[in-house]
């Protein structure tokens, strides 16, 4: 239970107590030295007071070494701080690989959320305790942050690129999430709650409330279709453009050589720039759909190219480099 | 603040008001570098982002204006060297005539630009409202290679059928170029000014080899805006040129 | 008043730069190339600005009292703060140590006439006139919602309030930081009177060097970035704009390239008046000078390699993050040689209690902790928590009011009798610097907490919780406001009713101390020539202490 006037938020996700340890370690440092010199200063204050108007102080020759030990000190301690807190936030940059993925979007002035079956929320998140989860964060306007204190967690939602960030609720409960990047007029009411629940509840939740939603991949598939895109992406390879099955997550042979993996980041920039990754032995045809698709129905395109991951990759016509032993 | 001949009252010597008149220019050109280096950055990210936009609108500049332009301009820089050099060995006369010389050459690069950026007035290309990169072959000019803009036309058109935003990012290249020659231009006004009270000073016999700071420092000036356009030039005209 | 030596009954001089007249009356100041006359110009155009500043300050204050607002509307609320910002952080911080101080006690220190180029220096107090009148005319049709920072696409896309005229007005004020800059580099480097070398120049003079550095290599970025917003909002560019293609990162770096070190240009002043300070009350040499030196040049030389430290959460690499991690903890070791070299000057030093010492002490009390809750954002793992939450907020309010302003004010009561030649009430001074100090940690230290709990900064209305730490600290402003509004009265009552000074009434070492108070215009009746070495009382009998009352011998003054 938190006391009437707490000096730090619930512990609710796997990387609060890591940052709380890591607040107390500079607090310490700190107040050390902050204590040490006020200490020093009110010592000398008063024990050097000028006693006859016209005195002056004893000359203090300075000292290379002095200099040296009040250089180096503070440097190891800062080079402690800046090493723990590098390895908390590279453990926080590199997503673990069994994620329970969110799609979240902000825009002037609401958060919109997608869970994995399609049903969406509204300044609403619910995710199972536990499970590894991770956001992948687009904007539709202006720069925003989704910022959960509980869970000691924040990252930049930017237009025109994916961000994700993750974290694994340890704790179920409500939370606050917050709008953290100025974003307009109405940016404090930008915020709303995490719901985090028992696994079992979630399913429930999940399956209870999906009435009206569309499973964001069948939508994808319609706007596949809409689009125009089946017409080149065809399924068994026979089309002026490479076969989508089983592109998702995998390596794509690019025409200068290199490789890039399928994820979220690089389907978008396909959809939106074609022509900044050409597929090797493709002609570059396709248009862009800048302006054109809103970032939900991306999700959309995106969830469908990743059902497909397990569809029958045709022998021909896809852009999936070869797997040697390479890399 | 008072004056005693060329000395200003809060100087000791001549010479320390020379070392000083010559270093606050250097620290202005330190300046001036970093507030075009801004530019040129933004240039940089954008060129690599949207090199067929950029590409396009190199193209569509004119590369005899450019190359003839730069000509001028290295060669004011050599006559504004001999107007400093001038001034040092005492040839009052000489001052006048290569200051004069520096002045006529900055004037015809002026005069130069300002037919390039009314020629991409009338072509469609100031960013704005109006814009339009399939403007210009679509309506041929007098005086036109057919030929040349035919193959633009090409370019243009396929460039569209990969990109349906290359006006957005043809924009981005003008707006660049605008900005970036703009403000080039803006510095050879200020020097045109200098040039000109300096000329003034020269009429009265104002520099001797003892005093001639002024000649000096308006010509470290006129060097600086000089590189200025011996970058933007291979930046702007050269890049991914094809024809 | 026992702790200063009696002085004999002074009048002020005949002739001083204040009364000294060339042409008459108020075109005597506006058309003036004295460079004390034109700190006073600045004087008082940045106490406009101040004043503005700070009553937006109080009524952010006000509205924050419950958790719905009290006061005004979201939207202006978000104007409030901006404009807050935008008086307080380029037409009040930036100039005000430099452009007063600076302008009016560098060429005294180094024993000039004036500065290198008189006529520039006015120009540049035109240009900041200019300049702050495009952003009043932005504030006062429509106002500023973008936040200081205008961050792009809401500053250059989405945002309704007058932005252009605002970035124009910034556009413009960089000019006159830069003038003011090259001014004083060129000015230390050529202007200094004989016998004046790099290692006998005050401590102010060095911290003005190592902020020059950063006005003249800085500010020409940020006028060029806020420049092309500008644009990008007249024109619909896209250089920043992610819809037409631009990135708005790439204004994020190349604003921060230039406002964190601007953070330098508001610190490191303020640094260089504590430096004057503490020798002089301590009545002995500063200890490390070559140290304290060094380090200013130091913070300005690391501090432009740190700028993306304010990008953590934005997605940038994390190899990035980590470089940029590990120089911003680099740049703290100078900050902290500087406190401890300080706080070691006190040491056996003969130390008074006058107004400025007290200034002075609360300055290194309130930068100690703005400095080390710098560790705690400049730490990877925890920024991800408290990054743009209260506790940034109160951090740099730490430094920049806590460090800076308190710095400043500290300028003012330290200088104050040698700029008008009279001395104000002591006694009201030192309540006056301990009222300052504890209504600012009133205000300020609630939010270190606040932020933690997680409140976001720019926030118009915020959940209950909340509500207990944000009353405290509106509490504070209140003492806070007081603080600020007691000064600013007694010093303007003793410019006519205060005791005459007299050239050196502390006394102190620095040459601007060995001229008339008022100094003349030309500053000296003749070119001082150096031949001690700084802040050595011992060997000044013409400061009339009891130097050579006390034993050199080492032996004995050990202890």
């Amino acid at each position: 239970m938190q006391s009437q006037l707490p000096i730090y938020p619930e512990q609710a996700s796997n990387f609060a107590p890591h940052i709380d340890a890591l607040m107390l370690f500079i607090t310490a440092i700190c107040v050390f030295f902050a204590a040490a010199i006020t200490i020093t200063i009110v010592f000398f204050f008063f024990k050097y007071h000028r006693k006859e108007s016209t005195a002056i102080g004893i000359v203090t020759h300075e000292d290379s070494r002095l200099e040296a030990v009040w250089m180096i000190v503070p440097l190891i301690l800062a080079m402690a701080m800046f090493g723990w807190g590098a390895v908390v936030y590279v453990d926080y940059r590199n997503t673990p690989h069994d994620t329970l993925d969110v799609y979240v979007v902000g825009k002037q002035w609401m958060w919109k959320a997608q869970q994995p079956n399609g049903l969406k929320e509204i300044n609403e998140l619910h995710v199972p305790v536990g499970r590894n989860i991770r956001l992948i964060l687009a904007s539709e306007d202006v720069i925003h942050d989704f910022f959960v204190p509980a869970f000691r967690v924040k990252m930049d939602v930017v237009p025109g690129h994916y961000n994700t960030m993750w974290f694994r609720p340890t704790k179920p409960g409500r939370y606050h999430f917050f709008c953290s990047q100025y974003c307009g007029t109405n940016h404090a009411l930008m915020g709303g709650w995490v719901t985090v629940m028992e696994p079992s509840d979630y399913s429930a939740w999940l399956s209870g409330s999906s009435g009206g939603s569309t499973n964001p991949a069948v939508a994808g598939e319609k706007l596949f279709a809409e689009k125009a895109c089946i017409t080149c992406h065809v399924a068994n390879g026979t089309g002026p453009s490479p076969s989508l099955n089983g592109v998702y997550g995998a390596q794509v042979l690019l025409a200068d050589g290199s490789t890039v993996t399928a994820d979220e980041a690089y389907i978008r920039e396909s959809i939106l720039q074609p022509n900044a990754k050409i597929v090797a032995g493709y002609p570059p045809l396709m248009p862009t759909f800048q302006g054109q698709l809103t970032e939900e129905q991306i999700f959309a395109l995106t969830a469908y190219i990743r059902s497909l991951q397990s569809q029958p990759v045709p022998a021909k016509g896809y852009g999936i480099a070869p797997p040697t032993g390479k890399k | 603040m008072h004056r005693t001949g060329d000395l200003y009252g809060h100087f000791q010597t001549l010479e320390q008001q020379k070392e000083t008149a010559t270093l606050g220019m250097w620290i202005f050109l330190v300046t001036e570098v970093l507030f075009f280096g801004g530019m040129f950055l933004t240039y940089t990210i954008n060129r690599s982002a949207f090199s067929t936009a950029f590409g396009i609108g190199s193209n569509t500049l004119d590369i005899t204006l450019g190359a003839g332009n730069t000509v001028v301009l290295i060669m004011s820089s050599l006559t504004m060297a001999m107007a400093v050099w001038s001034a040092q060995v005492g040839k009052k006369k000489l001052v006048s005539i290569f200051l004069i010389a520096t002045l006529g050459l900055g004037t015809v690069f002026l005069g130069v630009k300002a037919i390039e950026y009314k020629q991409k007035f009338d072509h469609h290309l100031i960013p704005g409202r109006g814009f339009d990169m399939k403007y210009h072959p679509a309506h041929p000019m007098a005086g036109d290679d057919l030929k040349e803009l035919a193959l633009e036309k090409k370019e243009v058109d396929e460039a569209f059928a990969v990109d349906p935003d290359i006006n957005f990012h043809g924009q981005l290249y003008f707006s660049l170029y605008f900005g970036m020659t703009g403000l080039h231009a803006l510095h050879m006004i200020v020097g045109v000014g200098l040039l000109i009270w300096l000329i003034k000073g020269s009429f009265g016999g104002r520099f001797t080899p003892q005093y001639n700071t002024p000649v000096e420092i308006v010509g470290l000036y006129w060097h600086f805006v000089d590189i200025v356009w011996i970058y933007l030039f291979p930046l702007l005209y050269l890049i991914d040129r094809h024809r | 008043m026992s702790n200063t030596p009696p002085t004999p009954d002074l009048e002020l001089p005949d002739e001083h730069y204040l009364n000294a007249t060339y042409g008459s009356g108020i075109r005597s100041w506006l058309l003036t190339t004295d460079h004390k006359r034109i700190a006073l110009l600045y004087l008082a155009s940045v106490t406009v600005f101040f004043f503005i500043g700070g009553v937006l300050a109080t009524m952010i204050r006000i509205h924050l009292l419950t958790p719905g607002g009290a006061l005004v509307t979201p939207e202006t609320y978000n104007k409030l703060f901006t404009m807050h910002g935008v008086a307080m952080i380029f037409f009040f911080l930036i100039p005000s140590i430099p452009a007063v101080f600076g302008n009016f006690l560098i060429p005294l220190m180094i024993g000039a006439k004036d500065l290198a180029f008189p006529k520039i220096n006015l120009l540049s107090w035109y240009i900041y006139l200019i300049g702050g009148g495009f952003v009043l005319y932005s504030f006062s049709t429509g106002g500023l919602d973008t936040g200081w920072t205008f961050y792009t696409p809401l500053s250059s896309v989405y945002s309704n309030s007058a932005v252009t005229p605002a970035v124009i007005g910034i556009f413009i004020n960089g000019f006159s930081s830069i003038l003011t800059g090259l001014n004083f580099i060129v000015t230390i480097h050529t202007m200094r009177a004989p016998g004046m070398t790099w290692f006998r120049l005050p401590l102010f003079a060095w911290a003005h060097y190592a902020t020059s550095l950063v006005m003249i290599l800085g500010t020409p970025v940020v006028a060029i970035t806020l420049l092309l917003a500008g644009l990008e909002r007249m024109f619909h560019l896209g250089f920043f704009n992610p819809a037409l293609g631009g990135d708005p990162i790439l204004f994020q770096h190349l604003f921060w390239f230039y406002s964190h070190p601007a953070v330098y240009i508001m610190i490191l002043p303020a640094m260089g008046v504590v430096s004057e300070i503490i020798p002089t009350f301590a009545r002995k040499p500063i200890f490390g000078y070559a140290f304290i030196a060094g380090s200013s040049i130091a913070i300005a030389v690391i501090g432009f390699l740190v700028w993306a430290h304010h990008m953590f959460v934005t997605g940038e690499s994390t190899y990035a993050a980590l470089t940029f991690s590990f120089l911003s903890y680099l740049v703290a070791i100078p900050s902290a040689v500087k406190v401890f070299n300080w706080t070691s000057t006190l040491y056996k030093g003969s130390i008074s209690w006058d107004p400025p010492m007290v200034y002075a002490l609360g300055f290194i009390g309130l930068f100690v902790i703005g400095g080390l809750t710098g560790l705690f954002l400049a730490c990877l793992g925890l920024d991800i928590h408290i990054h743009d939450t209260y506790f940034v907020v109160a951090h740099f309010h730490y430094i920049m009011v806590g460090g800076a302003v308190m710095g400043y004010v500290g300028g003012l009561h330290f200088w104050w009798p040698k700029i008008t030649g009279r001395l104000y009430p002591k006694s009201l001074s030192q309540f006056a610097a301990i009222i300052l100090f504890v209504g600012f940690n009133l205000t300020f230290f609630p939010q270190f907490i606040l932020g933690y709990l997680g409140m976001p900064r720019r926030y118009h209305t915020y959940p209950p919780e909340f509500q207990v730490l944000n009353v405290l600290s509106t509490a504070g402003a209140s003492i806070l406001a007081l603080g600020y509004l007691l000064p600013m009265s007694y010093l303007i009552w003793s410019m006519r009713y205060g005791k005459v000074a007299g050239p050196n009434p502390w006394p102190a070492t620095g040459l601007e101390w060995k001229t008339d108070s008022p100094p003349l215009t030309e500053n000296f009746h003749v070119t001082p020539e150096v031949t001690w070495e700084p802040y050595d009382f011992q060997n000044r009998p013409d400061l009339g202490l009891a130097a050579s009352a006390r034993p050199l011998a080492p032996a004995h003054g050990d202890d």
